[in-house]
């Protein structure tokens, strides 16, 4: 498959913060690709490296077969870009903000345009001063996405907008890969990543530490298992690949997690004791993302008075935080 | 219940110790400078006048020549204090005004418009609490000021009552405008704007006491000049007819503290009638499109630049205007003095009167004209700064066009805002005269031939631009700046010739007092366009500088 965007070893820092450390990054022709991590992660950075406005470091990057930074203003004919916070001219109205970016670029369909402000529910006409910040997101969601493009690389582009607001959002990705679109999704939001994304990267501290399609990734963690059997369950504590078993109702229920190499041994052990009942729950992108930072979580619940040190790893982390921003 | 309500003034003593740390180096950076100033002014003027004859001589001159009574304001005796005073109080004046204005605008208006202040809003903080703070903080640094400039004028042996009424004056002047940028804060919703309309105050009190100035007469000791009575309707005249050293007016610090008072008062009304966040003035809905003319970087460049240049354009114009209004009285008043005369002719010698005058007067109007250019380009680093110029390199825009969409506006604006001001110079002095074609000539050629140092000092901005992205705002100030002093400081200070050559306002030929010479305004244009490849060379490299 054709790699639209790919990165090797990709760095970058700002002074003495290294915000990116040796980044691998590949995202295919036709893809959803989430790109997830927490904030100060890495990922506008990265970004903004793919769209030449930062100058990297080290390592390759290639864009659309070309240069990101050599190639800026052809690349930029062929992708279009919604940023996660958008300032606007304060003095131009909405509408006039949408059609400017999108005639910059070149390629704004104009009844999509129209099409769009419409499902988005945004009143062209207002000020961009008196935009709330959803708002404003708006007219940079449809500036980027009323573009005849291949690539979109959108940076949190639904921060700030309301649930409702969030599912038109969705309709129109899959409205543009169905058109053959390539997307680069940054989110924290992981319900976002999972109804969206065909293949995932997780970000850490500058570094992709997990990549590969949902389906694939789903394989590498557990599923949880809710049981009824007609026989009491047992054994199950001593069947490998079996995890946090929780039993109630004196034996006959019980809820676990099965390791996905294991689910077929264990579902032939609990089918001899009279299965009633059976629901399977697949591995959610959260638990994905916690076994990349549930370290993080632990010492921040053992911390949770606020006031103690930080390791060394979230202090660095937050460094790269704020030069990111 | 509702405290707020009640206590209008709730958390202002933490916002002034919030102000304090904010300021802490700004504010005596600016108080250092200026009272440094004033310092080294004196010193230079006790060099140069070393006897009471030639400090005499100078006196009557300064009482009788227009120009000086335009710009120095009234002649106040033969004393040293009060001659140096005389010379140096319209840039401390005017340095101390700014410097009020801005503090005042940081803490208020641009605070809202970041969404701090909402943020200090929604805690215990009473509504009039932020702009006391900003208050408390300006008067409070302009009476260090004023102690400061007092301090100073005393160390170099002067007399302790009139260095204080001097130290008086400038700090009566920042309060002053303290209070209108309390106003301009209110009214207006931008930072820009605030800033602006303080500007434009500044820029109308020097015009209405120059006026004063130039149309009052001579005392019957010849060395002070009575003003007029406009000098007393602006708080700049104000703070030129303490005169200190001569007569040591105490009084007309009533007359700061009262208005400063009523200005105060008067921007609390307004902080009650108004939302936070918000001006007085409503934003109407714009276009639901976008019209042909902002397809473009170069369309986007101009709908953003256009309010500053319509600005600029019709201050500019206006002292245009009103330096040849006067042109009149002040050749009157030229060929009446001998002495006067004489000094002229050393200036340039062989030249008519009104052609020194009108070469010196545009030589002001070339700066002030510098100054929209700064503002004009350093536009650029606010797109930046703020986020607005990602979205737009993110489509084909090349970083050349859309720095180069900036350059054109500021260059054209510039060259089109110097000669509508010589134009309504020349026109309205040939409309007293009757000299229409030759004035309207010679005083357009005066002020177009300030172009080439604008824009070369325009380039300047552009390679800090591309160099300097951080810092290019303060140096590209304190360049303008610069220049300002050494053109109008420059002899008197003593300031060595090379550091003089420097600026390139030094460099402008004297059009019309001599003939024109195209050689050094062909070494600024090379200058400029130097300068400029360096700032589209590096900001092509750099990344961009986004946020603090």
């Amino acid at each position: 498959m054709e790699h639209v965007i790919e990165t090797r070893g990709l760095t970058k820092s700002f002074g003495r913060t290294r915000a990116l450390e040796g980044l691998d990054l590949t995202v295919g022709r036709g893809e959803v690709h989430g790109f997830l991590g927490p904030n100060g992660s890495g990922k506008s950075t990265t970004i903004r490296v793919l769209l030449g406005l930062l100058r990297k470091d080290g390592g390759e990057t290639t864009l659309l077969g070309g240069d990101p930074w050599r190639d800026a203003v052809a690349l930029h004919r062929r992708l279009a870009y919604v940023p996660g916070d958008v300032q606007l001219w304060p003095n131009l109205s909405g509408g006039e903000a949408i059609d400017l970016l999108g005639e910059l670029r070149g390629s704004l369909r104009r009844s999509r345009r129209d099409e769009l402000v419409e499902r988005f529910q945004l009143d062209p006409t207002k000020k961009c001063s008196a935009y709330s910040k959803g708002n404003r997101q708006k007219v940079a969601i449809v500036a980027g996405l009323a573009s005849d493009v291949e690539l979109f690389l959108l940076d949190e582009p639904t921060s700030g907008l309301d649930p409702l607001m969030e599912t038109v959002f969705q309709d129109v990705v899959h409205e543009i890969t169905a058109g053959g679109g390539t997307v680069l999704l940054s989110s924290h939001i992981l319900a976002e990543a999972e109804a969206l994304c065909d293949t995932v990267s997780i970000i850490r501290d500058g570094r992709i530490v997990e990549s590969g399609s949902l389906a694939a990734l789903r394989h590498l963690t557990r599923t949880t298992l809710h049981v009824t059997t007609r026989e009491p369950l047992d054994g199950l504590e001593t069947t490998p690949g079996v995890y946090d078993i929780v039993k109630s109702d004196g034996g006959y229920t019980a809820r676990f997690e099965v390791a996905a190499d294991q689910l077929g041994a264990v579902v032939e052990h609990i089918g001899q004791h009279g299965v009633v009942a059976l629901t399977s729950a697949p591995p959610t992108l959260e638990e994905l993302f916690l076994r990349h930072y549930g370290d993080e979580l632990a010492t921040l619940a053992g911390n949770g008075n606020g006031n103690a040190k930080p390791d060394g790893a979230a202090r660095r982390r937050r460094g790269g935080a704020e030069a990111s921003r | 219940m509702n405290r707020t309500a009640t206590q209008p003034f709730t958390g202002a003593w933490r916002l002034v110790r919030l102000a304090l740390r904010r300021d802490r180096i700004i504010l005596p950076v600016w108080i250092v400078a200026i009272s440094g100033l004033a310092g080294a002014v004196l010193a230079s003027y006790s060099g140069t006048y070393t006897n009471e004859a030639e400090r005499a001589d100078a006196a009557a001159f300064g009482a009788s020549n227009p120009l000086t009574r335009v710009f120095d304001g009234p002649a106040s005796g033969t004393s040293l204090g009060a001659m140096a005073l005389v010379e140096a109080f319209k840039v401390l004046a005017i340095l101390t005004a700014l410097m009020s204005a801005q503090a005042v605008i940081r803490h208020t208006r641009a605070d809202e418009e970041t969404g701090r202040a909402e943020l200090l809003g929604s805690a215990v903080v009473g509504r009039h609490a932020r702009l006391t703070a900003a208050l408390v903080v300006t008067l409070g640094a302009n009476l260090v000021l004023g102690v400061a400039v007092a301090g100073l004028l005393v160390a170099n042996d002067l007399p302790v009552a009139g260095s204080f009424a001097a130290g008086m004056a400038a700090a009566g002047m920042g309060w002053v405008f303290a209070g209108i940028a309390a106003i301009g804060a209110q009214v207006l919703s931008t930072t820009r704007g605030a800033n602006a309309a303080a500007a434009a105050a500044l820029a109308i009190a020097f015009v209405i006491r120059a006026v004063g100035d130039l149309l009052g007469h001579v005392g019957d000791s010849g060395v002070v000049l009575i003003s007029a009575w406009p000098s007393w309707v602006s708080p700049l005249g104000w703070g030129q007819q303490v005169r200190p050293y001569y007569q040591d007016n105490w009084w007309i610090a009533g007359l700061f503290a009262g208005l400063t008072a009523l200005l105060v008062v008067g921007a609390f009304r307004l902080t009650s009638l108004r939302d936070v966040g918000s001006g007085m003035v409503p934003p109407r809905p714009g276009p639901a499109h976008a019209g042909r003319g902002l397809r473009s970087t170069l369309g986007l460049a101009w709908r953003l630049q256009r309010g500053v240049l319509l600005v600029w354009a019709i201050g500019l114009v206006g002292l245009g205007a009103a330096f040849g209004a006067v042109g009149k009285s002040a050749e009157d008043l030229l060929t009446d003095n001998a002495q006067v005369a004489q000094m002229f002719a050393r200036l340039s010698p062989g030249a008519d009167v009104i052609d020194v005058y009108f070469t010196v007067l545009m030589a002001i109007v070339g700066t002030a004209a510098a100054g929209y250019t700064v503002q004009a380009l350093l536009r650029m680093r606010a797109e930046e700064d703020t986020g607005r110029l990602e979205p737009v390199l993110a489509t084909p825009v090349g970083r050349h066009q859309w720095l180069a969409s900036h350059a054109i506006i500021a260059a054209g604006g510039t060259t089109a805002i110097l000669a509508l001001a010589g134009l309504a110079g020349g026109l309205v002095y040939g409309g007293m005269t009757g000299e229409w074609a030759a004035s309207t000539r010679d005083v357009l050629a005066a002020a177009l031939v300030q172009a080439p140092a604008a824009l070369a000092l325009g380039a300047l901005v552009l390679a800090l631009f591309g160099l300097l992205p951080r810092e290019s705002g303060p140096l590209a100030w304190a360049a303008l700046a610069a220049a300002l002093v050494m053109g109008q400081l420059g002899a008197m200070l003593d300031l060595p010739q090379w550091l003089l050559d420097v600026s390139p306002f030094t460099h402008v030929p004297r059009v019309p007092a001599e003939a024109f010479s195209v050689t050094p305004v062909i070494w600024l244009l090379l200058a400029a366009v130097a300068l400029g490849a360096v700032g589209f060379a590096a900001f092509r490299r750099r990344d961009l500088a986004i946020g603090a």
